[in-house]
């Protein structure tokens, strides 16, 4: 009797871990990986400003506050499609934006900048991602937040979205401010 | 769609230059060589589905194979040059996963799923014999 029902009870099993996987999987993104950043303490660095007029940018002087880090780069279509709400984040954030561009040319992010509108606080130039590879840089955008310590409490690969921004940024920068 | 023109750029280099695409890095003999080819198969590529470092055209892989090098090259290990990785890209990077807690179902499953297998084709097949040798110790003319 038992045995009758066997491959019925495997198929079901079977059927309900494939289930199970594509349920677990259905929020996350296709591609993103978790960064293993989180919770530790942020890389830093000194870099060149984009702008050659400017000071070095360097991640020390940022401790004591929280502050996000936006990689991006010119040549990324989703970067020119995130920009408007990369702007809006950092006129209500009330945090330094900090800009890291990365594996780009001078001359093409500052005519980028020219064209759309400078978001940032400081932009640090890492054309040969010498930092990128420090903090995990695999796909711009890429939007890590800081908190006041020191800590990289969130990161995002991909656009931000008004979403994004308002159900996950802003919380945690509320939370982390003192 | 995240990395556009990247990815556009990989296909066409991928179509025709594949190997003329990879730069020539400065090794400092053959045997350097060998273990960086080693090490970058095992190793793989973030923004590709699939590829190792060693295999990539893209632009951060000749990165991080230029990271792999200046690393072996200041005397570590592979070991802490896996490290190194994993502690910025995350497990992702290994393409032999680590045996932990967290990845026992990964190396296990296959041999519980195997063995499960294994289970139930030898309770059919002993079975079945039994039956055979039931069928066989009856009297073929009992009915008659």
């Amino acid at each position: 009797m038992i045995g009758r029902w066997l491959p019925l009870a495997i198929f079901a099993s079977l059927g309900l871990i494939l289930f199970a996987g594509v349920e677990l999987n259905r929020g996350r993104e296709r591609g993103t990986v978790p960064s293993p950043l989180l919770g530790r303490p942020a890389p830093s660095f000194v870099l060149p400003a984009l702008r050659e007029t400017e000071p070095m940018v360097d991640s020390e002087t940022l401790r004591g506050r929280p502050w996000i880090l936006n990689v991006w780069a010119s040549w990324c279509v989703s970067c020119r499609a995130e920009h408007p709400v990369l702007s809006a984040l950092a006129r209500r954030a009330g945090v330094p934006v900090i800009g890291l561009n990365w594996k780009d040319r001078r001359e093409d992010a500052l005519a980028w900048l020219d064209r759309f509108g400078d978001p940032y606080h400081a932009i640090a130039f890492d054309p040969d991602n010498r930092v990128g590879i420090d903090w995990g840089v695999y796909g711009t955008p890429e939007t890590f937040l800081i908190d006041a310590a020191g800590i990289v409490r969130y990161k995002r690969v991909g656009p931000l979205s008004p979403e994004i921004v308002e159900r996950e940024i802003l919380p945690l920068l509320a939370g982390s401010s003192p | 769609m995240r990395s556009g023109p990247w990815s556009w750029l990989t296909l066409l280099m991928a179509a025709g230059t594949a190997l003329a695409a990879i730069q020539p890095l400065p090794f400092r003999d053959a045997e350097e060589e060998a273990r960086f080819r080693r090490l970058t198969a095992e190793l793989r590529c973030m923004v590709c589905q699939n590829q190792s470092l060693a295999d990539s055209d893209a632009p951060l892989a000749a990165d991080l194979r230029r990271e792999v090098l200046r690393l072996m090259q200041e005397g570590l290990a592979d070991e802490d040059i896996k490290r190194f990785l994993v502690q910025r890209y995350s497990d992702f990077v290994l393409y032999r996963p680590p045996f932990r807690a967290d990845t026992l179902a990964l190396w296990l499953g296959p041999l519980i799923v195997l063995f499960a297998g294994l289970t139930v084709l030898v309770v059919v097949v002993r079975r079945n014999a039994s039956r055979l040798r039931r069928d066989a110790s009856q009297p073929l003319g009992e009915d008659w």
